[in-house]
């Protein structure tokens, strides 16, 4: 899985960040969206189509490698 | 292969009336919801609109640019006289769309941000437990909203603004006067420039006496004048005040419905987090709609619909559909309740949620622990429940303890 963000999108709403902290984390300035890792483990995968389901501005993208 | 539209007859008109249940939603929409899910509906204008009620609808709507917030445009259904006052006034970012809408809310992410707010969970356990220590001293009894459910979203929205809590009569009371749905223009209009006037002038006397809240920094950030901070400031005061003091007191009172729920939560207090987000769910207390207007010809949900199309998204039968949430008329703290749209979705999804949850979590959590004989003081058929305001809720929750 690799994981694509647009921080142009984004909207600082913080799911990703309650749903998946090892992947996903928020800007100090501005609480957008930063990536932390864009090749999750299998163990965290779930998480992070949880995380892209529910983000309000669609702005984490998904591909599968 | 889109459907053609039915016939534009209005069936229903907004607001409708509730049911024997005052935590479900109307009938008349419930029964819209299974018999034609997008349909016609009028207005108190005499307008026609589109009643949008299937989660999948309402959060394809709410994510998608071609529906607009922007009440400028033609045919921008508004829910009262009151909300069409307010919006032939200066705009919020609520009612404006990106580009415009993400450079000022921008203003804002970072001060409702994850980690920002959970810096602020002491201060607000702190003040969550002086609030009951003060009611518990005061007797056996007391009303939940106004003794403890209000103050205490009350004080964490001022002390995160910057502004005096001693105002809070003044704040509340035109906090009212903008969420009736009933309200007379004038009454919204006077209110509404009351609160903007006062916190401008309490912005403008930050640029001497600079403090660390919310109002400050945006004096810092030099992009905006004293009536727009002032303006951006009424905004978030109002939301900060009334939502999460009804969801808190109308939370208390569902559990005290289901008391094999509220056992199991407190049995089981790791279940807070989940119980807060099936609460939202189950009661949904934007109970009125959400408005936005087709800027394009769409397809939706096999319906065609106009460019210049009213669009009234009903939060509170999404949140009950069966198809995403089965079972969804019953109130479950186990739940997996995440995808609920309470807080509604899209790039507009409330800026305050990570506040409004945590104040929710900590607010249930502390009633729990605190008040075991935790009971209600009056009977259920005599409780006032918000029919007539924006935000749902009670206006008074008698309990004892």
């Amino acid at each position: 899985m690799l994981v694509h963000i647009d921080q142009d999108k984004c909207c600082g709403a913080g799911h990703c960040v309650l749903a998946a902290p090892e992947v996903f984390d928020q800007r100090d300035e501005d609480g957008i969206v930063v990536l932390l890792d864009a090749r999750p483990p299998a163990e965290l995968q779930q998480a992070v189509r949880e995380a892209a389901d529910v983000c309000p501005a669609a702005a984490i993208r998904l591909e599968m490698v | 292969m889109a459907t053609a539209a039915p016939t534009p007859t209005p069936r229903l008109t907004a607001p409708a009336p509730r049911g024997a249940c005052p935590f479900a939603p109307p009938p008349a929409y419930q029964q819209a919801h299974r018999e034609e899910p997008i349909s016609r509906i009028s207005l108190w204008d005499g307008s026609t609109v589109w009643l949008v009620t299937r989660h999948q609808d309402v959060r394809a709507v709410l994510g998608d640019a071609r529906f607009s917030a922007d009440a400028v445009n033609p045919g921008f259904p508004f829910l009262s006289a009151g909300a069409r006052e307010l919006a032939s006034g200066k705009p919020t970012f609520i009612r404006m769309d990106d580009p415009e809408h993400a450079r000022l809310r921008r203003m804002l992410t970072g001060d409702f941000m994850i980690k920002k707010v959970e810096a602020l969970r002491p201060e607000i356990q702190r003040i969550a437990e002086e609030l009951l220590d003060k009611m518990i001293a005061g007797g056996s009894s007391a009303d939940l909203v106004r003794d403890f459910a209000l103050p205490l979203p009350s004080l964490v929205i001022c002390l995160l603004l910057g502004v005096p809590y001693e105002e809070h009569d003044f704040f509340q009371e035109c906090s009212r006067v903008l969420l009736r749905r009933d309200a007379d223009p004038a009454q919204v209009r006077a209110a509404q420039d009351s609160l903007v006037d006062y916190l401008a002038k309490l912005t403008e006397s930050k640029r001497t006496a600079p403090d660390d809240g919310i109002l400050s920094r945006l004096v810092a950030r030099g992009e905006l004048t004293a009536e727009e901070i002032g303006s951006m400031g009424r905004l978030l005061l109002v939301a900060g005040h009334e939502t999460t003091a009804n969801m808190t007191a109308l939370s208390v009172l569902a559990l005290l419905r289901n008391p094999e729920q509220l056992e199991r939560l407190r049995e089981h207090p790791e279940l807070i987090g989940g119980a807060v987000e099936e609460l939202l769910r189950y009661l949904t207390i934007v109970h009125s709609g959400l408005a936005r207007v087709a800027t394009e010809d769409v397809t939706l949900g096999g319906v065609e619909l106009r460019a210049g199309d009213g669009v009234i998204l009903m939060l509170n039968t999404a949140n009950r559909d069966e198809q995403e949430f089965p079972g969804g008329d019953d109130l479950d703290v186990s739940r997996d309740a995440r995808r609920h749209l309470a807080f509604g979705f899209g790039v507009h999804q409330c800026l305050g949620q990570p506040l409004a949850r945590l104040e929710l979590q900590i607010a249930l959590s502390t009633i729990l622990r605190r008040l075991p004989g935790l009971r209600l003081a009056a009977s259920f058929e005599e409780l006032r429940f918000r029919n007539e305001m924006l935000i749902y809720g009670v206006h008074e929750l008698p309990v004892a303890w």
